[in-house]
């Protein structure tokens, strides 16, 4: 009887997630299926299988979309944002770890505050002042600016990470005469660098993948990140097997990415949201 | 020398105040303004933006909107998540290889997420509709009906984003107690009432603090109603955060683009304090 239960409840479980898995992966599927055919082929039937494999789609995509410098503009300026955020995220997760006071706890609300409100109450004098400075489209600016909203969320993470240092650790420093800069770089930096791990991977992602500001700031197609290069390849190529091509281009490296990093990934989400 | 340690935040706070703080003061400043994005001598014209947005149709079928888009986000994707979180909670072998599918759609970009599914699926011309066109079905992009576009970008949207909510749920899940799972199971208690009795209420403070972010986020969205409708077909997905857009990047009313942003802000200060007096209210409980 218990058994037999057990059995039921398990083909349901396996059915859901079976179908949900389906969901989420069949989109990018279709997309690999169709991104070597002919677009006439797709235009036919998007369903069928491709009758010749055209390579010829992957060229045109990564010329047409200009993606080697789209690669390189999404890489130059995801790797400064990251640079910072752990920087000034890790230094700001061991002030805020301290035990509460009052200026730590204001900081702490202003982030919270900053990491809740929209975009739009800041983007549109930052994009006057940006522009009266003729910082439009540059790599650092625009980097400084994402590194601004990524950095709630690092801060919050990092400091958990110095909080589960335990205390007697900072104290032993203490008692050896150590200075706060060195406790610092000595004693506390190698117990967090997993932290900093996370942090770079979940910013690194977030960054690669933002779209308000980056297609606000980031004009003309010689500065566009690989993923505005695509939008604009998707508003002027009529090939469809082209933006297909295109789209597997841009999408693999970054699952790849996703699959060595998830560990880090997966514990940055959940250890920035659950509580208790 | 422990005071010394507070300065260490102050390279992030920097970087915070001059990006976000000191522009959202000049929005706020200039929401009272007719400031045109170029033109430095402001002219303070009172509470004339707000009155102006809130008789505007648009505006208000945009914030219309807006709540339709935050309750299909605060029910559907949430009870998705529950759901598969749930059984996967249970599941024994495999939950790791599961996670990382969920959460592909997740990683990957609005921009390709977006125009993958205009093109691949709801594209009549060269999507998964255009099958039907052979069997003499037309059916048409949902995106191109008033009616359906809403729903047509929230599908996407939150085949997207679930996922994130997912892995929280999973996570929070596992901390349950298990003894008090094998308590409820020699109680004879299974399935449904495992789940309300014992493992619900176990999550319940991340399962608020989450609910309290989507309600937040979910009326600030923008990216895939960008990308695939900007807000058409007739406005009927124009949402508060695609109208201040188009306010300040292609009308130039940066006074009125500042009045929309802060009606967006005030949404999210009601759905913070909800979440603040939820959890301050329980820890006198």
């Amino acid at each position: 009887m218990k058994s037999k239960k057990r059995k039921g409840y398990s083909l349901f479980s396996v059915t859901v997630l079976a179908l949900f898995s389906f969901t989420a992966l069949a989109p990018i599927a279709l997309v690999l299926l169709n991104s070597t055919k002919k677009s006439a082929d797709i235009v036919r039937n998007p369903l069928a299988l491709p009758n010749t494999i055209r390579v010829a789609n992957y060229i045109d995509a990564w010329n047409s979309a200009k993606m080697a410098n789209g690669f390189k503009n999404s890489i130059i300026l995801t790797g400064l944002t990251v640079v910072i955020v752990v920087i000034a995220s890790t230094l700001a997760g061991y002030a805020l770890s301290d035990r509460q006071t009052k200026t730590a706890n204001g900081i702490k609300l202003y982030f919270m505050i900053a990491m809740t409100v929209p975009i739009q109450l800041f983007l549109f004098p930052l994009y006057s002042i940006l522009s009266q400075l003729n910082l439009i489209s540059n790599y650092f600016a625009i980097a400084f600016v994402l590194t601004a909203i990524n950095m709630p969320l690092a801060v919050f993470l990092m400091r958990t990470y110095f909080l589960n240092i335990p205390k007697s650790i900072e104290e032993a420093g203490r008692i050896d005469g150590a200075s706060t800069v060195s406790m610092f770089t000595r004693l506390m930096l190698p117990i967090v660098s997993p932290g900093m791990i996370t942090v770079a991977t979940i910013v690194w992602l977030y960054t690669w993948n933002e779209f308000l500001l980056t297609s606000t700031f980031m004009q003309g197609q010689d500065n566009f990140t690989v993923t505005l290069s695509y939008r604009a390849l998707n508003n002027t190529s009529p090939d469809y097997g082209l933006l297909m091509a295109g789209a597997i281009i841009i999408i693999v490296p970054i699952i790849m990415f996703f699959i060595i990093i998830q560990r880090y990934f997966i514990e940055g989400l959940v250890s920035g949201s659950v509580k208790g | 020398m422990k005071n010394r340690k507070i300065w260490f935040a102050l390279p992030a706070l920097i970087i915070s105040v001059s990006v976000v703080l000191i522009p959202a003061i000049m929005t706020i400043v200039t929401s009272f303004t007719d400031f045109n994005g170029l033109d430095l001598n402001l002219y303070f014209i009172g509470l004339q933006n707000f009155r102006e947005i809130f008789t505007d149709k648009v505006f208000i079928k945009a914030l219309g909107n807006n709540i339709r888009w935050s309750i299909i986000y605060m029910s559907v994707p949430v009870s998705i998540s529950l759901l598969v979180a749930y059984l996967l909670c249970k599941l024994e072998r495999g939950r790791n290889v599961f996670q990382v599918i969920f959460l592909i759609p997740y990683v990957l970009a609005a921009v390709t997420n977006a125009i993958i599914w205009m093109n691949a699926i709801y594209s009549p011309v060269s999507g998964l509709l255009s099958v039907f066109r052979s069997a003499g079905v037309n059916i048409p992009s949902p995106l191109s009906s008033v009616s359906g576009a809403l729903y047509g970008v929230a599908i996407v949207d939150i085949w997207h984003y679930w996922g994130f909510l997912m892995v929280v749920f999973l996570a929070a899940f596992r901390q349950t107690p298990y003894d008090q799972v094998e308590a409820a199971l020699v109680e004879g208690c299974g399935g449904v009432s495992l789940f309300r009795y014992v493992y619900f209420p176990n999550i319940l403070p991340t399962f608020k603090l989450m609910f309290a972010m989507v309600a937040i986020f979910s009326f600030q969205s923008f990216d895939y109603i960008k990308l695939m409708t900007d807000g058409g077909p007739a406005r009927a997905t124009e949402m508060l955060s695609t109208y201040s857009y188009r306010f300040a990047f292609n009308m130039f009313q940066f006074g009125k683009a500042a009045s929309v942003a802060m009606v967006m802000c005030l949404f999210g200060l009601f759905a913070s304090v909800i979440y603040v007096s939820m959890s301050s209210s329980e820890e006198y409980t």
